[in-house]
Parts: structure tokens; sequence; C-alpha cells
């Protein structure tokens, strides 16, 4: 279970998280819309401490993430130890990221070896299971650019997958591809969603939002505006800002 | 009943046609005169008898010379290795958010790129002028002391000047290489939880190296050349000794030859060690690799 509660931030002068409070249950799939500098892209980026909040806590399954509570006093964590957190946080990139001197598989393979110590026989085996798994099982020693934005976003959500995480991060996933690969990329994740992975999505997809969303979230300037199931925040949106948005965005 | 479409006759027209290459005339006289000069510049190497050829030959690989390009080689490997090693510190150095290490390897190289190689050189060999025993133990505190001279000789200093010059154009080097690499890569590394160190050498560098080699190169072929400097020491690297040898025969053009014709050879051996180092840290940054001059030369054998 994800508890996100007060979370600010602030970058220079600009407040972009102004008290976030967010509950997501295990298993279930959050969708979080928005416009463009509302602050979702830097919710992700502070549940997996990419980027330190300035106020509030995240926890996730009771663990605080970057810090260690001892009576009432936080100790902030130092890199090694936010480092072995976020082995269990999987995130995925808008720009996909993936290590272009590194095979797919390589790119797979890296972290389950490097951050958690496992076997490099076992973890090779199972990166050729997760490459199969999001439709590249022969596309195992192509590098990434080699590949196409859409089977290059599914090797970066395998090796998300790879580590195992209590919980993946997407970060608008689909938004730095081409319209018609938008589609595989989407199949991927239902797919996740279906099989009970715990997912929070920053997305434009209002159709994705729709059919695989538990909850649906729509922020606006640093906050959460309303939240709930699709059908209520997207059939039946209370705020007027957020109907001013669904209408501009399902033109 | 055959019809002929309209269609069908520009097909059978084009058939015919039959392409002509466009005609380059001022491509071939520049071609032709290029090559009357090159022509004019190999015949006046082979009888102008001022080159001494059997003067060149003869000491080409004289014992002398060939011990006298080996401390050429000594001093440009251990100028590169040394260099190369303060590089990465001082790299870092400049990129840690700590002012005090960013500041210090910000002077460092700033004083190194700053003083002449000759002068420091010159320094290096006379430190035993301004410290004439050094000491390592506790700073400040007790320790062992040896005397200057007995710990730097000529070729310590050398080597010194070298690695020291070399390592404050290597952390600039590895400086530009490091942030060359795309700010999503650290953050991809971070969010896999992948150790810092592992980062580095496993995310990083690899990707650094390709904006490091080419200057790299350069600077250690600058290097080779470089170690003709130390001749001011009076070390038996190989311009020194040509200088000796012409000092007693007289002979300068044929033996500054034998320097020149070594030195193109050492830098051309390092540009092929380049090619091919290049084309190792390429892998992944290009579709496909395009195949070397031996592969190509392979190739159009099979044919």
């Amino acid at each position: 279970m994800i508890e996100i509660s007060g979370v600010h931030k602030t970058f220079g002068t600009t407040e972009v998280l102004r008290g976030i409070d967010l509950t997501a249950e295990a298993g279930t799939v959050t969708v979080v819309l928005g416009p463009s500098g509302s602050g979702k892209s830097t919710l992700l980026r502070c549940i997996n401490h990419l980027e330190k909040v300035d106020s509030g806590l995240v926890r996730i399954d009771g663990q605080l993430i970057g810090y260690r509570q001892s009576g009432n006093k936080l100790h902030e964590l130092n890199e090694r130890q936010i480092l072995k957190q976020r082995a269990g946080i999987g995130f995925v990139f808008q720009n996909f990221n993936l290590f272009p001197h590194l095979t797919a598989l390589e790119n797979i393979a890296e972290a389950p070896i490097a951050a958690q110590g496992r076997p490099q026989r076992l973890v090779y085996e199972r990166a050729r299971e997760l490459l199969t798994r999001v439709g590249l099982g022969d596309r195992a020693d192509a590098y990434p650019r080699q590949l196409s934005g859409g089977q290059q976003q599914r090797v970066a959500i395998a090796r998300a997958l790879a580590l195992d995480p209590k919980l993946i991060l997407f970060d608008e996933p689909t938004s730095a591809l081409d319209p018609e690969l938008v589609g595989e990329v989407l199949d991927v994740l239902r797919d996740l969603a279906a099989t009970g992975t715990t997912m929070i999505v920053v997305t434009h997809e209002i159709g994705f939002a729709r059919e695989a969303a538990d909850t649906v979230v729509f922020m606006d300037s640093g906050r959460i505006v309303e939240q709930g199931p699709p059908t209520e925040v997207l059939d039946n949106p209370k705020h007027e800002r957020t109907r001013a948005f669904l209408s501009a965005v399902l033109v | 009943m055959t019809v002929l479409t309209e269609q069908h006759r520009v097909e059978a027209a084009d058939e015919q046609l039959v392409v002509v290459p466009a005609r380059h005339p001022w491509r071939w006289a520049g071609t032709a005169l290029v090559l009357v000069l090159l022509a004019q510049f190999v015949h006046g190497l082979a009888t102008n008898p001022g080159w001494d050829w059997s003067t060149f030959f003869g000491y080409f690989l004289e014992k002398s010379v060939v011990e006298a390009l080996g401390v050429t080689l000594l001093l440009t490997f251990a100028g590169a290795v040394l260099g190369f090693l303060g590089g990465i510190p001082l790299a870092a150095m400049r990129l840690s958010p700590n002012p005090v290490l960013s500041t210090v390897a910000w002077a460092y190289i700033w004083v190194f790129r700053s003083v002449p190689l000759l002068v420091q050189l010159l320094f290096w060999a006379n430190l035993g002028y301004l410290y004439d025993r050094l000491q390592i133990g506790i700073p400040f505190g007790p320790g062992w002391s040896f005397p200057t001279v007995a710990l730097i000789s000529s070729l310590g200093a050398a080597i010194l000047g070298l690695a020291l010059h070399e390592a404050a154009y290597a952390g600039e080097i590895i400086r530009a290489g490091l942030l060359s690499v795309d700010h999503g890569q650290h953050e991809a590394a971070a969010a896999l939880g992948i150790p810092k160190w592992r980062q580095f050498y496993r995310i990083v560098l690899p990707q650094a190296m390709r904006a490091i080699l080419p200057n790299a190169a350069n600077l250690l072929v600058n290097l080779l050349k470089s170690t003709s400097v130390v001749y001011i020491l009076a070390i038996g690297e190989l311009f020194y000794q040509v200088q000796v040898i012409y000092g007693r025969s007289g002979r300068v053009v044929p033996l500054l030859m034998v320097a020149t014709v070594w030195y193109v050879i050492l830098t051309a051996l390092l540009s092929i060690l380049q090619y091919y180092t290049e084309r190792h840290f390429a892998r992944g940054a290009v579709r496909n690799l395009p195949p070397t001059p031996f592969q190509k030369l392979k190739a159009a054998l099979k044919r």
C-alpha cells in the first residue's frame, strides 16, 4: 500500500506540489491526469525519491521512503540505502532511458544482478521470459537504437518488472511515441493491470484510464482537485477545472 | 488483339533509356595537378643528396637510437597511465558538489595548464634545490625522510612532470566526457537502484568513452611528441639521442629524419589503436557498425 501525505515540493520560486495526500492499495491501478505543469511527474519522482520532498511523507507498505524514523526524529537515508529502496520501486520514463550500449537483454538483467545480487543465470532466464511477455522474445540481442520507440518502451517496462517491484511508476509512458505505437505499449500496461501489479500511471490516455484504472486522480497546479473511480471522475466530474480539462482533451 | 495503352508505351520507352554519368572535368584537372606536385616531391626526396638516405638507413635501426626509442616509449606510457589515473579523480573532484574539492581541482588544472611543460620539467629537476629532503609520515608529525636527489632522478623528474601536466588535460577531457552523458541515463540507473560505483563504470563511463576517446587520443599523440622536450634534462630519449649523434657527425637532416620517421610510425600505431578502441565503444551508438578497412579489403578480395 502506498501512502502519500502532505507532500510539498518547490523548485526555485515555483511551488510545484502544494500538499498532496494520496493512498493507493496494493494491486490497484491509479491513473494521474492533469494539464502539463500540474506536478504529476514531480509527484511520481518524489515517490521513488528521485526528487527530495520539502515536507510530507511517502510510505510504501509502511516503510518510509528516503528517511528512517526513530522516535520523533527522521534520519535522512544515505545514498546506498536509498538505492536499495528504489530497487523495490519500478520506474518507466517518458523517454525510455534504456542504456544504449547494452542489449535489450543486458538492460533488463543489469539491475537484478547489480542492485539485488541475484544469480546471473536465473536473472538472464527471467529476462528472456519478460521479453517474451512484452512480445519481444526475438529481440533479446538488439541494441536500443535498433528498436522502434514502442519496442524500446516495452523493454523499459520489462526492465522495471525484472526487479519484482512492489509498485511501478509510469511517467507518461506513451507521450514520446508515434500514435500508431501507443497501442502496443498500452496493451502491455493493460496486461500488467489485469495481473494485479500495483501501478501509478501519469498519462494523457483517457481511454486507458477509463478501462484500466481503479482510481483516477486529477491534478492541477500542484494540488489534487478530485479523485475517485473512473466512472465518477471521467463521466461525472464534480469540479469545473476537471470538466474543462476533459472537454479539452476529449475533442 | 493488342491494345498498346499510353502507360505501356512509356514503360517500353523507359527500358531503352541509358544513364550517362555527370562529367567532372575540374575534378580531373585537380587530380592531375595534385599528382604532379606529389611526383615532384617524391622525386626531390629521392634525388636531393641533402636528404642523405644512406646515413638515414645507417642510423634508423642503430642500437643507441632503438634504445632511445625505448626511453621515449617508456616516458609516453608512464606519462599517459599516470596522467589518466590522475585525471579521473580530478574530473570527479571538479564535478563534486563539495566546493573545496571542486575548487582545488579547478586550481590544479589552472596552474598545470598555465605553466609550460619545459619550465615545469626544469622545476622538478631542481626540486632538490628547494627541498633537500622529502618526508613521508604523519602530517606535521614524525615520518621518514629521504634526500630529494636520491628520490627524484632526472628520469623520475621527467615522468613526474609529464604525468602532472597530462593529468590536468586528462581531467578536463574526462570531465567533458562525463558531462556528455544524457542526464536520463543517471536517473535511470538511480531509479533501478544500481549501486553508485557500478552506475559509474558500467553505465556512465562506457557512454562517456565515446566523447573521451578522440580527445584522449589527441592528448596521447601530443604526449608522444612532448617527450622530446625532456631532452632539456639530458635524458636519452629519441630526440636527445639524434641530437647527440648529429652533434658528433654534423649530419643534421638525415638524423632529424630518423626521429621524424619514428614519431610518424608510432603515431600511426596509436591511430590504429584509436580506431579499434573507438569502434569498441561505439556498440549500440549506431544502428550498424561500418566495416573496418580490413573487413572491406577481405570482402573486396572475395568478390
